[in-house]
């Protein structure tokens, strides 16, 4: 069973496009994860039926009882969040500005304050389209993504995968360069960059590739919309071919690809279209490159 | 007047709004551009201006004094971000995961662990006429925005009067940095892509602004480019549609040549005179 | 020579977790008392952030020699891993324990 991560670094580079496509090339082998969990769009295109729903937590938050707080206002003090306030004469805790650092729990002298598991959203296992299932989440707001949701949605992933016996895991990863993605790449075989020729994602593409070459990853590169600047997208192919990465497919500024998601479809999906083409020979290059 | 330009996923053209709308604002108002994007600011590419001013900016993290440290275990044991390990005799702090909450350093018997001011990003102040533009970037490897966006905003607000008009690139999505720039602003403009992905993060990022009661309305960048959905679910919910900019290749190179594009394509211009008189109505207080 | 595993599982047969941070279980085995025993990482796998930086600190004090993984410890698990006397093994990871043990033995495994 091969895990393989598609990232982008930076947003709207088509990563989620292309993703789908391989989940359809895939097919039945695959299971699909949704890590991009602040964005998460996969479902747009796999008519997921949330099969199983689940509670997510992560982080904490604090919570004052009422009942046994003396408003001796020592955690309002210390709080360097100004997350306590007092409302009504009773000192109160903000949600949306609680890091969950559990320092007023510690001090509170009559023990009012515990913090309690926060939660930040849901994950759901669907069965998709394409006669598999797929893991995806939805997170509330002001939630954070977290290395540990990804690694819960990766996690379920993975058993799925073994139970059902696949023969991949394809996960669309998350953006940015933190934790999250961190734990997008963490277990992965293949890393698939998709990017485009402007300033600001080769810019992300070199600093998300510092990750993947920490955690000795074998990576290839999809340009895409390459035709919009020539310039950037030969500086983009120095760049892949200095680090020795697999530079797989340039693809063309095509707006078939927003007519296939307008249809809810991936653009292989879409007959005699020339960027689906391509996808289908990259996806025979990774299958081969990955075993 | 203080105005955020979220979106709810990346790449829909943020900065490309923010960037050519603060520019032509500027031709005739005073204006505030400021980049708060900080993991990955780069409004900078299209804003020719000269640099005015530079800060670093910091954030407070406990530094191990290894000759007072009785090896306890308590800093570790009450830090819920794992930033204080101690590995043997060593205690190792890891800045970027702490959240500066002071648990360690004040909890600690021997007071071994005072806290220290680090680097944690940059603000840049440049100036061009009318315009002023500010960004701020976190160092590599620091992955908290929150500290570094609310003391931008900070220094926004004391060096520039409410006449000014601020506006406010935010980051994408809806976790804590984009509520951090929202909520100090008067309204948000959201900006859309009229696809189906686009629809999906536009909703998720209207929730937020409703959840925040912030007032808003919806650019739709690329307008053309896919089906209707956008617009009808904003008509349908009476959501402002300030402006629909239109789908164009030529946009697109102008973008990724890092040029401003009002200057260059007018149909374009037009659309941003749009959201000049949608800016300028609502500090006269006709919207309100 | 305490030699430690990131492990989905609790014996020998059991397959390697690539992840280091986040890995279920590491399998401690002591050479020279031919013993081995598993030690329940879902502790760190609880956490938000900083997972790897928690492993590392319980690698710690578990005083293993060896680590035998897959993809290799992150930076900040990394820096804690440098502070103790460690050689670190990658490229494990769709082993079983028991393979990954041999390759080791016969010097197959990359070094960190």
């Amino acid at each position: 069973m091969k895990e393989i991560v598609i990232i982008s670094g930076k947003g709207g580079t088509g990563k989620t496009s292309v993703t789908s496509s391989f989940a359809l090339l895939a097919g039945k082998n695959a299971i699909i994860a949704d890590c991009d969990v602040d964005a998460a769009d996969m479902h747009i295109l796999m008519q997921p039926d949330y099969e199983i729903k689940e509670d997510f937590y992560s982080g904490e938050l604090a919570v004052i009882n009422p009942e046994t707080c003396t408003q001796c206002g020592i955690c309002a003090d210390i709080c360097r969040f100004d997350a306590i306030s007092i409302i009504n004469n009773k000192h109160v805790v903000e949600p949306l500005s609680c890091e969950g650092c559990g320092y007023c729990a510690r001090v509170c002298p009559v023990n009012a304050i515990k913090n309690i598991d926060l939660k930040v959203g849901q994950y759901f296992i669907s069965n998709i389209k394409t006669g598999t299932k797929m893991v995806h989440a939805k997170l509330g707001i002001g939630a954070d993504n977290s290395g540990k949701l990804v690694a819960n949605v990766k996690n379920e992933a993975k058993k799925l995968a073994l139970k059902l016996n696949k023969e991949f895991i394809l996960i669309d990863g998350s953006p940015g360069v933190g934790c999250p993605v961190t734990s997008s790449l963490s277990g992965a075989h293949f890393v698939v960059l998709v990017t485009e020729p402007t300033l600001s994602a080769l810019h992300d593409l070199k600093r998300v590739y510092v990750l993947v070459k920490k955690f000795n990853i074998k990576a290839a590169c999809i340009i895409n919309k390459w035709d919009i600047n020539t310039a950037v997208s030969s500086e983009i192919k120095d760049f892949l071919k200095k680090e020795g990465i697999l530079h797989i497919a340039d693809l063309n500024y095509d707006e078939a690809f927003t007519k296939a998601m307008i249809q809810g479809k991936a653009i292989v999906e879409i007959e005699d279209s020339e960027v689906g083409k391509i996808l289908k020979e990259s996806w025979e290059t990774i299958k081969k490159n990955i075993s | 007047m203080k105005i955020a330009i979220a979106s709810g996923k990346g790449g829909t053209g943020k900065t490309t709004v923010s960037t050519n709308i603060a520019s032509y604002l500027a031709e005739t108002e005073k204006v505030v551009l400021v980049d708060l994007d900080v993991e990955e600011p780069n409004s900078k590419l299209f804003i020719k201006a000269d640099l005015y001013n530079k800060e670093d900016k910091f954030k407070m993290i406990p530094q191990w004094n290894q000759n007072l440290c009785t090896l306890c275990g308590i800093c570790q044991e009450v830090c819920n971000y794992n930033s204080v390990i101690q590995a043997g005799n060593t205690i190792m702090v890891f800045s970027e995961l702490c959240h500066s909450c002071y648990a360690c350093s004040e909890l600690c018997p021997t007071e071994a662990l005072p806290m220290i001011p680090v680097k944690m990003g940059e603000l840049t102040h440049y100036k061009n006429n009318n315009l002023d533009f500010i960004e701020s970037r976190l160092e590599i490897g620091q992955e908290l925005a929150v500290p570094l966006i609310a003391q931008t905003i900070d220094y926004v607000n004391n060096l520039f009067t409410d006449d000014f008009i601020k506006l406010y690139d935010s980051p994408p999505g809806t976790s804590c940095p984009v509520i951090e720039v929202t909520k100090d602003a008067d309204f948000v403009i959201l900006v859309t892509e009229p696809t189906p992905f686009g629809l999906n993060d536009l909703k998720l990022a209207i929730e937020t602004m409703q959840e925040l009661q912030k007032q808003f309305g919806v650019i739709i960048n690329r307008d053309g480019l896919g089906d209707a959905e956008v617009e009808n679910y904003c008509i349908k919910n009476k959501i402002p549609i300030i402006a629909k900019i239109p789908n164009s290749k030529e946009i697109a190179h102008y973008y990724s040549r890092g040029m401003l594009i009002y200057k260059q394509v007018s149909e374009f211009k037009e659309q941003m005179e749009k959201v000049k008189r949608y800016i300028i109505n609502s500090m006269r207080g006709v919207l309100k | 020579m305490k030699i430690a595993f990131t492990a989905k599982g609790k014996d020998w047969s059991s397959s390697m977790d690539p992840r280091f941070g986040r890995t279920e279980y590491f399998l401690i085995y002591d050479e020279e008392k031919d013993k081995i025993e598993f030690i329940d990482n879902s502790e760190a796998n609880q956490e938000a952030h900083g997972a790897g930086p928690k492993t590392a600190q319980k690698l710690f004090d578990l005083g293993a020699q060896v680590l035998i993984t897959g993809n290799g410890p992150g930076g900040n698990a990394a820096s804690v891993l440098d502070k103790m006397e460690l050689k670190i093994y990658i490229g494990a990871g769709d082993m079983t324990v028991k393979a990954a043990y041999e390759a080791y033995k016969n010097n197959q495994l990359k070094k960190f």
